[in-house]
């Protein structure tokens, strides 16, 4: 069957909107190697002094590393909730289903400023109570950072659990096994992919997190959005380039590894 | 009793997490809202007289709809060669799409201030051809937000108008090219209506994130051009104003829910349509 392609206009004009998605990214390749202490293009030198501050300066480690530690506990925690509660959407089937399930969802429709007041609010209460779970520390951070990333969650394991075959568990049920039985022995194992594709999701999700964190840190629970925040609103500073490289580098390759992997995949089925 | 009790074992502990962290500090923050510095109604009627603030509104709606404008324009030529390009096609499409959707908003943030910048690399590039004598000013103002707000928003003007275009059937656009209509005809005849509702799906997603978007605007707007989101966090870390920035938070949030019932609606099937 002839497929109506798309005409040379269509290509065209989606040539330039591609120019104006990559464009960004590729402009900051040249800065990141400006030998200078301020953003700008190099002319003639390159230097790489950017890159080494990436690993020397500590503030950059602590930053990375924080991020690191935040995502892995807030990914964790979120996953268990979300797995947890999708399994009792789709094995109970509640009354109120759609209504709780919006309640789960809440925080990925609220607009990203009214959620950073909120745990901005819940965090300063919560200073008053205690010191681990408080205003600027890295257990606060994690905790406001898993009610951001926890309705990702929820969606994907949903997903995934929507593809189960309900028969399997009615036949584990017919033969006797418990409720811990059924999610742990039958069910988990065949969300395994789901669930594992929502903490990674989850985790990228805390890493980037910048709206919230904000809101919620001050000087000593810096991560690396936070501290590139810093450096974008005051003086520009040319070490964000170099880290922006090294992240653009590391999406792009992971995009196009995908592309390439499905584009096998395909060709051999 | 067990049949209620049971499933709440796996309900509870998200309902009850999402409730203490969420819903109840949400409930403060409308107390703030209304207590404030004094308790009464002041914050809503400064919200919504206060000239300065009744301008960021305005200014709010604007940028947004020049934002979704753009976007689901740009968006919707993405989606054409994504869906139906050719193997190639598609495949540099995607790439275009979820490379810069995967990557941070303050990385993208900062690769238009590289290249918008005074001494960034477009302003170079025209100096040094001698086009332009002095910088011209390209971020730190309304136009700076517009250009990096687009960028963000466009995959996710891209993903609902993919969606519509998968599901036009390819026999009624030959059909039509049988009959006669020209290519033009065809597409702006059959397909853009038969992809109306993606159309409006992609518009109000749009809309609804931008408006109460904050990172890209706070950057590439450099405080001139300050928008609801960037008010909200002024007013909290910068003149102590905490009860008016619940006020408007209130709003934005009665606001967006409106739309997203729209949006809803929208995209829920209607009877007799397939």
């Amino acid at each position: 069957m002839i497929r109506l392609r798309p005409g040379l206009l269509a290509i065209l004009l989606a040539v330039l909107v591609g120019v104006f998605m990559l464009l960004p990214l590729l402009a900051v390749i040249p800065v990141s190697f400006t030998p200078k202490r301020f953003l700008s293009v190099p002319e003639g030198e390159l230097s790489l002094r950017h890159y080494r501050t990436l690993y020397e300066d500590r503030e950059w480690l602590e930053g990375i590393w924080l991020s690191l530690r935040v995502g892995l506990m807030s990914a964790g925690f979120a996953t268990a909730l979300a797995t947890f509660f999708s399994l009792g959407i789709w094995m109970f089937r509640p009354r109120f289903a759609g209504v709780l399930m919006g309640i789960a969802l809440l925080p990925m429709v609220a607009p990203p400023v009214v959620s950073a007041l909120t745990l901005y609010f819940f965090l300063i209460t919560l200073t008053q109570m205690n010191g681990v779970f408080a205003y600027d520390t890295m257990m606060g951070v994690a905790l406001a950072h898993s009610v951001m990333i926890v309705p990702f969650a929820v969606v994907l394991v949903s997903v995934s659990l929507a593809q189960v075959d309900r028969r399997m568990d009615l036949a584990a049920r017919a033969m006797g096994a418990g409720l811990g039985t059924r999610v742990f022995k039958v069910i988990l194992p065949n969300i395994k992919f789901g669930v594992i594709t929502a903490f990674f999701l989850t985790f990228v999700l805390s890493w980037e997190e910048i709206a919230v964190t904000i809101f919620i840190t001050s000087v000593e629970a810096v991560t690396l959005p936070r501290l590139m925040w810093q450096g974008l609103r005051d003086n520009i500073d040319p070490a964000i380039a170099a880290i922006s490289v090294v992240l653009i580098v590391i999406v792009t390759a992971v995009v196009i590894g995908r592309a390439v992997f499905a584009a096998l995949k395909e060709r051999r089925v | 009793m067990t049949r209620y009790f049971r499933p709440m074992i796996l309900l509870a502990p998200l309902l009850i997490f999402l409730a203490l962290a969420y819903m109840l500090p949400f409930a403060g923050v409308i107390g703030w809202s209304f207590t404030r510095p004094e308790p009464g109604l002041q914050n809503y009627t400064a919200a919504l007289t206060d000239p300065l603030i009744l301008s960021v509104f305005w200014r709010t709606l604007r940028i947004c709809v020049m934002v979704t404008v753009i976007s689901v324009i740009m968006g919707y030529i993405l989606a054409l060669l994504w869906v139906r390009g050719s193997p190639l096609v598609r495949t540099l499409t995607e790439l275009c799409i979820l490379i810069p959707f995967w990557i941070s908003v303050l990385t993208r943030a900062f690769g238009w201030l590289a290249l918008l910048s005074s001494r960034g690399l477009l302003n170079g590039w025209l100096e040094g051809m001698g086009v332009i004598e002095d910088p011209l000013r390209l971020v730190r103002n309304e136009f700076g937000v517009i250009v990096g707000m687009v960028h963000f928003m466009i995959p996710f003007a891209v993903f609902p108008l993919a969606s519509a275009m998968r599901t036009v059937d390819e026999r009624v656009l030959m059909a039509a090219r049988g009959m006669g209509a020209s290519r033009t005809r065809v597409f702006w005849q059959v397909f853009v209506p038969m992809t109306a509702a993606g159309l409006m799906g992609a518009a109000l997603l749009v809309f609804v994130f931008a408006i109460g978007f904050f990172i890209t605007p706070a950057i590439l707007g450099g405080g001139r051009s300050v928008m609801v989101a960037e008010l909200i966090y002024l007013r909290i870390f910068q003149s102590p104003d905490w009860g008016l920035a619940a006020a408007v938070s209130v709003i934005l949030m009665v606001a967006i829910s409106a739309l997203l019932a729209l949006l809803l609606k929208q995209l829920s099937p209607k009877g007799g349509d397939r």
